[in-house]
């Protein structure tokens, strides 16, 4: 018959046509604004400091008192691009676990120049920081606005949990540990000095 | 700067003509083949003499009729695949001279190496080949292996075989899709081949948590284990990827257009490739029996069964084929890889990410990248950071042939020609 060819092919086109309103394996389109995809697990974009809520040393604001980085510098010194400025402070604040350290006076990183490697994150041996999944950071000053100081970069555990889960409890139950054993050996410390105490013979009229 | 005395100028002018006269160029390294120096109109030396013992083809004579026409092609040209620039001198439709010019990416790339530490070179090894990463890594990642002495655990080799295969098939899958692209099919078979390649980069982007600027192998094994739930999602994937090679054959090998367009085009002879350094699927193209895989079983390749598939005429046809047979093996290698994957740890224990020094000394680290051979080079002098670092891109010196491959074809084969030698600038110019 003559066009038959023609009509088949038109079959198979009509088909895909009506095909792509109905077939969830072609719906594929995303409607970015207002629609998004979930974000992976291990995604990353640019680096944050992570802060502890419960640990508070007085007159310090929330972010800063909790905040991990002691200030150590290897991230400023691995960093391939040399994106991160870290400035050492004078004075020392007490960690989570309760020991007086050194704090970052300035941290400052520079997004218009990380690549986002996560080398930072690799060789942080404080969990201190993480890598964030917000990709929306465009901004009207191309300078000031992509670098991002200590206060900007800081964020609680919370929200470390919340874009991460299974990494953020994996670092918990490490930094966990960390803190039983420091706690035992104060403790054990402690128990030293006393049976130390305790051998000698009372001086003070207070034992 | 020093000031030179004017009696010593003159002896300085003196030696410099003295070089010059006895035939040899002040730098050693004159304008190769009897090529204009680089500013000088490309057709104005044409000679019908090439040196022997070569096997490249003779120059063509322009017929004489009409003036020879230079074209730039490139560098912002759509069929370069990034800034690549080809000087063409034509004659009518014909290409008689062609003389790539590259360089408009260079990073610095080794010279930023040679100022970091070992690890911080690896993200930048992301960026030398963007198409395919997880290879860079493999094989910058073997290098400071050999350097070390470090050795990678079971199940890090099998990662890295499933990560690279998975690598070789999404590169040629989008090779081919480019391929078909300049041959004027813009859009559809490159879109077949980037449907593909999307679940293959969700693949890496669940893994590593990056489509592309993967930054995954570590020395001494990788970063971050598979789960269970990936390496089942990465069986799914692969148990698709069967019928997407028989539907890329079945639209494609046997089209009347693209063979009329590739075959007999842009032949490379055997004799001629191993001459000039190709490697990867160019050099087995044209029939040469060579995979690093097989070579040097780098990995556990050695224990996996595949086979090398060669072509016979070395043109552009023929690179075609041996990219979508090598996706079939690439398939066959990704089951059994996928099937043996033993459990264990996936980093060397006594492997450090940094703070650490290599003892003084050399090493080659290669592998077969999709593209050819990729070698990392690094001389270590118990430094922190490696004391020479080099690349061998398989893409530029895939490249220097394409001259040889283009004489005497029209302008519009040629920007098929080098869409089958199959480049990434980001390597070409590093």
């Amino acid at each position: 018959m003559l066009g038959e060819g023609i009509l088949k092919g038109m079959a198979e086109t009509a088909k895909n046509f009506v095909g792509s309103f109905f077939s969830a394996q072609r719906l594929t389109t995303v409607q970015y604004p207002e629609q998004r995809i979930a974000a992976y697990e291990a995604a990353r974009v640019f680096p944050f400091l992570v802060y502890d809520t419960e640990n508070r040393d007085g007159g310090w604001p929330e972010w800063e008192a909790g905040l991990r980085c002691v200030a150590c510098q290897i991230c400023e010194k691995e960093c391939p691009p040399k994106c991160i400025f870290i400035e050492k402070s004078k004075d020392k604040k007490l960690d989570a676990n309760g020991k007086a350290q050194f704090y970052p006076a300035r941290f400052d990183i520079d997004i218009s120049v990380c690549m986002s490697c996560q080398i930072c994150v690799e060789v942080c041996p404080f969990e201190a920081i993480k890598m964030d999944t917000q990709f929306e950071l465009s901004t009207e000053d191309r300078f000031g606005g992509l670098l991002l100081d200590c206060k900007q970069l800081a964020k609680p555990n919370e929200y470390y949990h919340q874009i991460h889960p299974s990494d953020a409890a994996e670092v918990d139950g490490r930094l966990a540990e960390g803190r039983a054993k420091a706690d035992a050996k104060v403790t054990a410390g402690a128990l030293a000095a006393a049976q130390k105490k305790a051998a000698e013979p009372p001086t003070g009229a207070g034992n | 700067m020093t000031e030179v005395a004017p009696q010593e100028r003159d002896e300085l002018k003196f030696k410099d003509s003295q070089v010059r006269e006895s035939g040899s160029p002040p730098h050693g390294r004159g304008p190769a083949r009897g090529e204009p120096g680089p500013g000088a109109p490309i057709h104005s030396g044409i000679t019908a003499e090439r040196p022997e013992g070569w096997n490249r083809p003779a120059l063509i004579q322009p017929s004489g009729d009409g003036e020879l026409l230079e074209v730039a092609m490139g560098p912002h040209h759509p069929s370069t695949h990034g800034v690549f620039r080809m000087d063409v001198a034509l004659d009518g439709e014909r290409v008689i001279r062609l003389r790539p010019v590259f360089g408009y990416l260079h990073r610095n790339h080794e010279k930023i190496a040679e100022g970091v530490s070992y690890l911080a070179s690896m993200p930048y090894t992301d960026r030398l080949d963007y198409i395919c990463p997880m290879t860079n890594n493999w094989a910058y990642a073997l290098a400071v292996e050999k350097l070390t002495g470090q050795e990678v655990p079971e199940r890090a080799e099998y990662l890295r075989v499933i990560l690279g295969e998975l690598t070789r098939f999404q590169n040629h899958a989008s090779s081919i899709g480019f391929l078909i692209q300049e041959m004027g099919a813009s859009g559809t078979p490159l879109m077949y081949a980037f449907r593909e390649r999307e679940k293959i980069l969700d693949l890496f982007e669940s893994l590593t948590g990056a489509r592309m600027m993967v930054n995954y192998m570590r020395f001494g094994g990788c970063r971050v284990d598979a789960s269970p739930a990936w390496l089942d999602e990465t069986r799914k994937v692969v148990a698709g990827l069967p019928e997407f090679v028989d539907e890329f054959d079945r639209l494609l090998s046997s089209n009347e257009i693209l063979m009329a367009r590739t075959q007999g085009v842009g032949v490379l002879k055997a004799d001629l490739a191993v001459n000039a350094g190709v490697t990867g699927p160019m050099l087995r193209a044209s029939g040469v029996n060579y995979d690093i895989r097989k070579v040097d079983g780098y990995g556990i390749y050695n224990r996996i069964n595949f086979r090398v598939p060669l072509g016979d005429h070395g043109d552009v046809y023929d690179r075609f084929m041996i990219r979508l047979l090598e996706m079939r093996e690439s398939i066959t290698i990704l089951t059994q890889a996928l099937k043996d994957i033993p459990a264990g740890p996936v980093m060397d224990p006594k492997a450090k990410l940094r703070g650490f020094r290599p003892k003084p000394g050399e090493a080659y680290g290669r592998i077969e990248a999709p593209k050819g051979e990729l070698g990392f080079y690094l001389i270590s002098d118990g430094g922190p950071n490696p004391y020479r670092y080099r690349i061998r891109p398989p893409s530029l010196i895939n490249l220097t042939v394409l001259e040889d491959m283009c004489l005497g074809h029209d302008v519009a084969d040629v920007v098929l020609i080098f869409g089958s030698v199959d480049i990434v600038l980001g390597e070409v110019d590093r």
